[in-house]
């Protein structure tokens, strides 16, 4: 690529010709604030926070996102006039925000409050009328306060672009602009998949978790409750950023010792039934594969991929696998296998799950989830960074715990289980099992390195004994969207796919710690890997205490008990408003 | 004196047409759309040009056409003042409020005009004959203040002069 030479307050850099002048500033290693930008993404420019002072040209300074840089031009950032129109550009941002700082649930994590005292921002100038408030807490997983708000647009890219949902976009105009779903419907009525994308890429209070923390402190505090606690794979590669600690420190052994601390009665790991969702899926597929069912089978451990298929593509519904997700699987344990082998009544269990993501609190209260009359078999699901609050708020010093071991035997696991947190990671497990089952081989080189990585999406084909097992993985819904693309259109020939809603999969999901970023992702990703390399079993199949649940319990994999247990149905869902009357329902 | 501008308002007067019709000819607008860029703002356009206002179904239906969100053909069409979601009156009056137009008296025109028709900003007479609306400014400041009344411009309106305007369109005339 042809480079241009830039001048940034007197340092020269050399960037590439379709550089913007933010782009240069970096390079130069010069700190230009920004809002709305999100690196990695077309500019927005909707904020005004990055305004520079380019020589020459018209004189009005100019968002440094989305200006183009061009050779031999002459920026400043830092002078007066700068200062000032940044300064006024955050000041007017304020007088719209409602600045109860301390009840927000971002602060000290507010990228407004950062920017506002980097500005030095030390009085509200412009106070005024304040736009009407909008605080939606109808979803039963993400809630809007347009209190909050700065319009930056950064949800809308997300939801739009990443994830090809399109719930949410600017209504309105000027003063009355609120960030919503169509119509300014609430969020439970409109077409959302819950995947908690554009919490993450909130950098105000606007969107965040519904929260589950109370009644957990309630049941924790009631003495008639034994409450026990499951992990998903990727907190363990994420919670200690909570602490300050870096993106892919693993902490899985202080997350057992500080969810103890929290009170929990016992901590699980849904590792657990990650490896006993790769038993029942792996009989599953070859079910499929050798008695002519549907292909290519479709993964579907992930809730808000499930939302995204029931809304986007119902016609493939039978090719998902019929398998609940790790955490109902758990879920359904508990109040049975569980509750049974401790001789507990199963409606004094309360069971609490903390997961990456926000899709699972929708996943938890879907009325198919209770295996138990009148019982949800997830009663209250934690993000990572619900956890880590519960933790703050018990007075545990997450740094200096020490490590302790999950309770067994919900607790014992392998590595294959591990990797279900990275995306190919169940795909990776399910080969791992698959092709022993079939060829009644060890398998030496446990690691499908294919499968693994951040790329959209993945593709292999695998010798399994005498079946070349054609495989694809895709993580993050638009490129979900590409995959199912060519499976409608008939023009793929894979056999067994594996979807996760969030880029990555679940370590880059909507509950885990804010920021998520490529490299952070990247770092989880190690971190995931390196647990699976340090455990001492890394097939499903070989978890003693899966063998002991299937002797004791289940059956065989697939059996009736665990098909009634174990297994779910999907129902479509109406992309369009239904009381407009279509000739014909057109599916996306 | 009046000039014409658009045809988008005299297609408004064909609504009579049976709804069927208007669906199929909303389809083969976004059909001629579909690969042009930034095709949204055009057909809704021409689309509130066919039935008068944005009815919920055309708005699914462009969204289905062009392949955007549902979201989005909403929020852009909130965006705009010239685009409506509410049946309007036979005629459409839009009282210029830009800068030039309020300083030349335009508040003073819009309060005559809702004295005049009986109505408040983006309301409709109750006969169906008069909707109200303010615009930001037509390009016209050198007519100021400028006021149109479906594509008929009128220029430096003076107070006296609206009901002669209004009585013009009355029972279908003016057209």
């Amino acid at each position: 690529m042809e480079q241009i030479n830039v001048t940034i307050d007197g340092i020269q850099v050399s960037v590439p010709k379709d550089s913007t002048v933010l782009d240069a500033a970096n390079a130069a290693g010069i700190y230009i604030p920004t809002l709305c930008h999100m690196p990695g993404h077309k500019p927005l420019g909707a904020c005004r926070v990055c305004l520079v002072e380019i020589e020459g040209g018209r004189g009005a300074l100019q968002a440094s996102c989305s200006f183009p840089a061009t050779d031999g031009m002459v920026v400043r950032t830092n002078t007066r006039r700068v200062h000032n129109a940044r300064k006024a550009v955050v000041e007017l941002m304020l007088s719209a925000h409602r600045q109860d700082c301390n009840a927000c649930n971002r602060t000290l994590n507010c990228e407004l409050q950062a920017i506002a005292k980097r500005l030095g921002i030390r009085e509200n100038r412009f106070e005024g009328e304040m736009p009407k408030r909008i605080e939606d807490t109808s979803s039963p997983a993400i809630v809007r306060d347009s209190s909050k708000c700065i319009l930056c647009r950064r949800c809308v890219e997300v939801c739009q672009n990443v994830q090809t949902v399109g719930t949410l976009f600017a209504v309105d105009r000027g003063f009355d602009t609120v960030i919503a779903p169509t119509a300014k419907k609430e969020l439970a009525e409109a077409v959302c998949v819950a995947c908690g994308q554009c919490v993450s890429a909130c950098p105000v209070g606007a969107l965040y978790e519904k929260n589950h923390i109370d009644r957990v402190w309630d049941a924790i505090a009631d003495p008639d409750k034994h409450v026990i606690v499951q992990t998903a794979p990727a907190v363990r590669v994420a919670i200690g950023e909570e602490f300050g600690l870096p993106a892919g420190s693993r902490v899985t052994r202080k997350m057992v010792a500080g969810l103890r601390r929290v009170g929990f009665d016992k901590v699980f790991d849904t590792d657990f039934t990650a490896d006993l969702t790769i038993l029942e899926e792996g009989h599953e597929f070859l079910n499929r594969l050798t008695n002519g069912g549907v292909l290519p089978m479709l993964t579907s451990c992930s809730p808000g991929w499930i939302n995204f298929i029931e809304y986007f593509y119902p016609e493939l519904l039978p090719n998902l696998s019929t398998c609940k997700s790790p955490q109902q699987m758990f879920g359904a344990l508990a109040k049975t296998y569980y509750a049974e082998k401790m001789g507990v009544d199963p409606s004094k269990i309360y069971s609490v799950s903390i997961m990456p993501c926000t899709a699972k609190k929708l996943e938890a209260g879907r009325e198919e989830m209770s295996v138990v009359d009148g019982l949800s078999d997830v009663d209250a699901v934690l993000t990572t960074r619900e956890a880590a609050q519960m933790m703050r708020e018990a007075g545990v010093d997450f740094v200096n715990l020490p490590d302790e071991p999950f309770d067994e035997p919900l607790g014992i696991s392998t590595g294959a289980a591990v990797i279900f947190g990275a995306t190919g990671g169940v795909m990776e497990a399910a080969l791992r099992t698959v092709y022993e089952v079939v060829t009644g081989q060890t398998l030496e080189n446990v690691n499908f390195e294919a499968v693994r990585g951040l790329e959209g999406v993945k593709e292999a084909t695998v010798k399994v004994g005498d079946i070349e097992a054609k495989v694809a993985v895709a993580s993050g819904l638009s490129n979900a969207r590409k995959l199912m693309d060519l499976v409608m259109e008939g023009k793929a020939d894979y056999h067994f796919i594996e979807i996760m809603c969030c880029p990555g999969g679940c370590l880059g999901g909507g509950g885990q710690p804010i920021p998520t970023t490529d490299e952070i992702r990247k770092a989880r990703m190690q971190a995931i890997y390196a647990e699976d390399e340090g455990l001492p079993i890394r097939k499903s199949h070989d978890n003693p205490a899966i063998k002991a649940l299937y002797e004791e319990f289940l059956g065989e994999p697939n059996s009736h008990k665990a098909h009634k247990l174990l297994h779910t149905h999907y129902t479509p869902k109406a992309l369009w408003p239904t009381d407009v009357p279509l000739d014909e329902v057109k599916s996306k | 004196m009046t000039t014409h501008t658009c045809d988008c308002e005299k297609l408004a007067g064909q609504n009579q047409a049976d709804e069927a019709e208007l669906y199929k000819q909303l389809d083969t607008i976004i059909e001629k759309h579909k690969n042009v860029r930034g095709p949204l703002i055009q057909v809704l356009h021409a689309a509130q040009g066919l039935f008068g206002y944005l009815p919920e179904k055309a708005q699914v239906k462009i969204a289905q056409g062009l392949d955007v969100p549902l979201s989005e053909v909403h929020g852009v069409l909130s965006f705009y003042s010239f685009f409506t979601t509410v049946p309007r009156g036979k005629h459409t009056v839009r009282v210029c409020m830009g800068t030039a137009c309020y300083v030349r008296g335009g508040k003073q025109v819009l309060e005559k005009f809702q004295k005049e028709l009986g109505i408040g900003v983006n309301d409709t007479t109750e006969d169906r004959e008069f909707s109200l609306e303010i615009n930001r400014c037509v390009g016209a400041c050198g007519l100021a203040p400028v006021v149109t009344v479906d594509s008929d411009i009128y220029r430096r309106v003076k107070e006296d002069k609206i009901p002669g305007i209004i009585e013009k369109y009355k029972n279908g005339a003016g057209k």
